[in-house]
């Protein structure tokens, strides 16, 4: 295979090539896997067991150890998501491309959760499955930013222009983020929406704030195993596609 | 052949002028594209009362986030012919080769787009907003918001149109890419009506909805003229 | 003509060019100065046209830099594009304009107000009397062509980069075209083009590219 590389790859970085990014990707994932199943099951310990009963909400409350990092983490990925893609449009790097992409799918996937969980909360508080509450609201509208960039993405035919134009989509959404989270917020207090809101509810103990953290740490940990996999699938599969047409990658 | 220097040279302002103008005078050689617009909004608005019933009281209630979101969609709806046409033809391409920065040709063309299908509503939402009850002082902020707001759409929708150029079944891609964008727009454009109407000081979601405005002015023409080269590399 | 009297260079320096994940063309060197014409050859889907977009800065190569006078086309940005005149295969006209109408646009583009009498002028020359004032759809194939190339004759800049200039012309407008690529290299200009027809050009230094070799 000829090797085209040498002025678009950036060797400052070198984890940034795909060629040593590969095999070190490899040795992360058990690790990842191994750490996300540990804190995950001990943060739902924590929240099932050892987390004291609310006294207003009573056992309901406790799908926020659950719903409350799936959140922060559908907000991360994103603006992780817009980082990478940032970056792949500066230094134009496939590889910042294709760690978006893998990002991608979890973050929505987090989104998917946050707005499930919120709605399982909301129907025993609420007494409806779904209520214009400003958080749920700004995840429904982050689930809307992720279908877009999914569909850009899956629109585009040439490979080159669908990581570039996902990657600018990815920047202006991310822009955007914090000003659709104001609005919402704005359009609430305007609209007097629902009064009990999700994170207000019971004051932060310590205990459950450990057992959110310990969730989130697993998240993470599930998270960088997940998109490593994906991004070398996508390696293996660009890198088929570019050795049948005879390019480096 | 010429042998002696009989062009003239035109600055920065009157290049960017007839690109606008250009754009102007072929949309209105072709009336029926804006026109379309126009009307789409007069019929859409038209319908909330016919599904609702034409309760004054409930009529005047929901008129804000009508008339907003009936101009949200019909200033969407041409958001695919903004570039499209000129990048079927190769103008675009000999436009993003003129002289000019690209971000200041892809203001233009937004602008444009924006005299086409933005400003007309500013004039005839107000008449809309006589048939759902609306009180002058609504009007006029509907007017206004609208004045502000609809630039704003048309400078975020430019990125949408920009990055799916040349991509087919636009149309509905545009929508997913760009509606989701546009919330905080209407979020402020129809709050400051609403605010008029319970009564309120309709300054502060103004004043949002200029913050908002110039965030755009500042952003989308930079985004848009990149998902332009990219478009056409 | 005076904006030709000053030395321009135009380099290009390992090229390599992608569509799609198909490798066109790799580590492509020339340099052409005043005066040079360059001859793209290759079948279709060789790269042509990859080649000229990326030599006039709309694409941007996979790989390597194209140089106009000592400078990356990259960094000059519009600055490059005031030496530039680029026809490609798409008319670059809209149909709804006149051809009047189109040609001094094209030339507001560049920075050059022309009186109407100055485009009546040319476009006369190019035979296109007749249709002056109707909108260009209503031409044909050909004369849309000539609306386009009518630029020639009147946009003072230094490179040209013609994709096909001479498809669809007639015998009258090829020489009349085929004359005046020969007049502008012969005073100074560059270009680089593509063509299938069989053009033999009288120019000072003409050099031929085969991409698919």
């Amino acid at each position: 295979m000829k090797n085209l590389d040498t002025k678009t790859s950036i060797n400052w970085l070198k984890y940034a090539s795909p060629k040593t990014f590969y095999p070190l990707a490899g040795k992360l994932i058990p690790w990842c896997v191994i750490g996300a199943v540990g804190l995950i099951v001990y943060g739902l310990y924590i929240g099932l067991f050892v987390a004291p009963t609310d006294f207003q909400q009573g056992e309901g409350y406790r799908i926020i150890f659950v719903h409350v990092p799936a959140a922060w983490f559908s907000m991360f990925l994103y603006l992780l998501m817009a980082m990478y893609a940032g970056l792949g449009l500066v230094l134009n790097a496939r590889l910042s491309y294709m760690m978006a992409t893998a990002i991608a799918p979890t973050g929505a996937m987090f989104t998917l959760v946050a707005l499930v969980t919120g709605s399982l909360w909301g129907k025993p508080m609420w007494g409806a499955w779904w209520v214009w509450d400003a958080r749920l609201t700004s995840e429904l509208i982050l689930l809307f930013l992720y279908i877009g960039y999914f569909s850009l993405q899956a629109a585009i035919d040439d490979k080159n222009r669908a990581d570039k134009a996902s990657a600018v989509l990815a920047l202006v959404g991310a822009i955007n983020v914090p000003i659709i989270y104001f609005s919402v917020k704005w359009w609430n207090t305007l609209h007097q929406g629902a009064s009990v809101s999700l994170m207000k509810a019971p004051a932060m103990a310590t205990v459950m704030l450990k057992g959110m953290l310990v969730m989130a740490i697993g998240f993470w940990l599930y998270s960088i195993a997940v998109i490593l996999i994906r991004v070398r699938c996508e390696i293996l599969e660009r890198d088929s596609k570019a050795a049948m047409f005879n390019l480096g990658l | 052949m010429p042998k002696t220097k009989l062009t003239q040279e035109l600055g920065t302002f009157s290049v960017l002028y007839r690109i606008l103008a250009r754009d102007i005078k072929v949309a209105l050689r072709r009336q029926s594209d804006v026109t379309a617009v126009f009307f789409f909004f007069i019929i859409a608005a038209s319908l909330f009362p016919l599904g609702s019933g034409a309760d004054p009281k409930l009529l005047s209630a929901m008129a804000p986030s009508v008339l907003w979101v009936t101009a949200l969609l019909s200033c969407m709806l041409s958001l695919s012919r903004m570039y499209s046409s000129d990048y079927a033809d190769g103008t675009l391409e000999q436009i993003m080769l003129s002289n000019q920065p690209t971000v200041l040709i892809v203001l233009m063309k937004i602008l444009a787009h924006w005299v086409l299908s933005g400003l007309p509503l500013v004039f005839v939402a107000p008449l809309i907003g006589l048939q759902f009850n609306l009180s002058s002082a609504e009007l006029q902020i509907l007017a206004v918001s609208l004045l502000m707001g609809t630039l704003a759409l048309s400078l975020i929708g430019s990125i949408g149109a920009a990055l799916t150029l040349g991509i087919r079944g636009t149309g509905v891609l545009i929508a997913i890419l760009v509606l989701p964008l546009y919330i905080p727009v209407l979020v402020f454009g129809a709050g400051a009506v609403n605010a008029a109407s319970i009564g309120m000081s309709p300054n502060g979601a103004l004043s949002l909805l200029g913050a908002v405005l110039a965030m755009a002015l500042v952003f989308a023409p930079l985004a848009s003229a990149a998902a332009l080269k990219i478009a056409l590399e | 003509m005076g904006f030709l009297a000053s030395n321009h260079v135009l380099i290009a320096d390992n090229l390599v060019g992608v569509r799609g994940e198909r490798l066109l063309f790799e580590k492509l060197n020339f340099e052409l100065s005043n005066g040079t014409v360059l001859y793209l050859q290759g079948a279709n889907g060789t790269g042509k046209t990859t080649l000229l977009r990326t030599i006039c800065g709309l694409s941007k190569p996979y790989a390597g830099v194209v140089n106009w006078c000592g400078e990356d086309i990259n960094s000059l940005a519009e600055e490059y594009f005031k030496h530039v005149l680029y026809i490609g295969h798409l008319p670059g006209i809209k149909e709804d304009l006149t051809a009047l109408e189109n040609l001094k646009f094209s030339l507001a583009l560049s920075g050059k107000a022309i009186s109407a009498n100055q485009a009546t002028e040319v476009l006369n020359m190019l035979g296109l009397a007749k249709g002056l004032n109707l909108p260009t759809r209503m031409l044909s194939q050909g004369q849309k062509r000539r609306v386009a190339l009518a630029r020639l004759w009147l946009q003072e800049l230094p490179l040209w980069v013609l994709d096909e200039p001479f498809t669809a012309l007639d015998v009258n407008a090829t020489s009349l075209l085929k004359q005046k690529i020969e007049a502008f290299a012969n005073e100074g200009g560059i270009i680089v083009m593509t063509t299938h027809q069989e053009v033999t050009l009288n120019v000072p230094k003409f050099e031929q590219l085969r991409l698919d070799a």
